[in-house]
């Protein structure tokens, strides 16, 4: 049924297109994924052992759970530890670190943290406990946006006044640029996020690339999908072109989903936005609107005692912008694993320190 | 997080606000918010996130990409020949 979807794996033709990379090639070019789980799977398929050794791929900051600022994630603790809350989240965020603790623990203390799929699951569970709180840590980037938005809308018109959410909503432009932007940066091409460009399109990418001269490829997240746009943005970069292209045509269009953009639109607005172990990029967040304030859980919750108590050895913020691997911190696999994250970059599903944890095999690194 | 997975609509289950169907993942159904592409019907292909469809998923552009990288592969052949 879904036969030209399994086809994005076909072993065969991504060993061919990797030869292509390799008579394309004839310098070393730095490339980074945006999105972590296009470093999962890049790794997860073994691809980053079996690519040209001329290209070099950094892994970006795309993951949310691992920048949510350390303030909003001890804001949640808090307000999770409030009797009468439940907390919702999704899965990858129980483990993530905050100053003190984790909401595993504050699950274990008798706070009442449920894990939904969907924020609709949320506004659900807000609907059958009138009489609590329900709280949905509204965490992402563009991806998610709409789904987080349809909650809040969802919750208006059910007229749910035990329903908000503690939003950390980040947007991949603004970090592009910052990446681009900061001195010693050594990025000469982009892997576009596939799933953020099927909502937001890849018309905001078009100055980026035209401004710093670096091309941009909208890319997916299959074998074939990475290996095609690692091909395209390795062409761009020996012809010294710079254009932004798009190797996911399957559902990614210039403009994106409007009706999704419109949505987003209607429920948020653009803010500044601190990212965990980066700092405060400019507009590079969005924000509930004032109409909607009264669904922000930061109004709602008094959470201004909080002071924030970061791990010292972890360097998870200079691996979320390239300028380090995992393997060169010195907890990584020894204080730092999954199961004990110091860092947000070990605990999630998308984090580069858990991708390089499971899959990275030292042995072929060193050889 | 951006994880993205691929379905196929099976039955569209409300068409108020918000937009809900059924979908096939594989095997697996569960249920998807519609709202971000009312356009959508019966046995198309969508891209889900968070229970919530972010866009139509093309198999014709799906094909034609194979079919580039098909060639691609195959100038590669014809090279080594």
């Amino acid at each position: 049924m879904m036969q030209f979807l399994d086809d994005f794996r076909n072993g065969d033709l991504v060993r061919k297109v990797i030869a292509r990379i390799q008579k394309t090639v004839t310098q070393n070019w730095v490339i980074m994924e945006i999105c972590g789980g296009q470093t999962h799977a890049l790794m997860q398929y073994g691809l980053d052992q079996i690519l040209p050794p001329e290209i070099e791929l950094v892994h970006g900051p795309g993951c949310p759970v691992c920048v949510t600022s350390l303030e909003l994630i001890d804001k949640a603790h808090a307000i999770a530890s409030q009797p009468g809350v439940i907390f919702t989240t999704f899965g990858d965020m129980l483990r993530v670190p905050g100053s003190q603790m984790d909401l595993y623990a504050i699950r274990a203390r008798g706070g009442d943290v449920r894990i939904v799929y969907s924020p609709l699951d949320a506004v659900r569970i807000a609907q059958q406990n009138p009489d609590r709180e329900v709280v949905f840590f509204a965490i992402g980037f563009e991806t998610t946006a709409p789904a987080n938005v349809m909650s809040v809308l969802q919750a208006q018109a059910l007229k749910l006044t035990n329903y908000s959410v503690l939003v950390s909503q980040v947007r991949v432009p603004p970090a592009i640029r910052s990446i681009l932007g900061a001195p010693g940066n050594r990025v000469r091409g982009f892997l576009a996020a596939g799933h953020v460009c099927a909502v937001m399109g890849y018309w905001e990418y078009l100055p980026i690339a035209a401004e710093f001269k670096t091309p941009i490829v909208v890319t997916g997240f299959e074998p074939l999908d990475l290996v095609q746009g690692i091909l395209l943005t390795a062409q761009q970069l020996e012809h010294r072109q710079h254009e932004v292209q798009n190797a996911y045509r399957r559902t990614v269009t210039q403009e994106g989903n409007q009706t999704a953009q419109e949505m987003i639109e209607r429920v948020y607005q653009p803010c500044d936005r601190k990212w965990r172990g980066i700092g405060t990029i400019p507009m590079s967040g969005w924000r509930l609107r004032e109409e909607f304030e009264q669904f922000n859980a930061e109004q709602r919750f008094h959470t201004e005692h909080i002071q924030t108590h970061e791990s010292e050895i972890c360097i998870a913020g200079k691996i979320l912008q390239g300028l380090h691997k995992p393997p060169d911190c010195p907890a990584f696999g020894k204080e730092c694993t999954p199961q004990y994250p110091l860092g947000a970059t070990m605990v999630s599903s998308e984090g580069a320190c858990a991708a390089y944890y499971r899959y990275w095999k030292q042995d072929d690194e060193n050889g | 997080m951006c994880l993205g997975i691929p379905g196929r609509i099976i039955e569209i289950t409300s068409t108020e606000s918000p937009r809900m169907c059924r979908m096939d993942f594989g095997g697996v159904i569960r249920e998807v918010c519609l709202e971000a592409i009312p356009e959508a019907k019966v046995d198309n292909y969508a891209i889900v996130h968070a229970g919530f469809a972010l866009n139509l998923l093309s198999e014709d552009e799906a094909r034609e990409t194979l079919k580039l990288l098909d060639m691609i592969a195959q100038f590669d052949d014809e090279e080594i020949e």
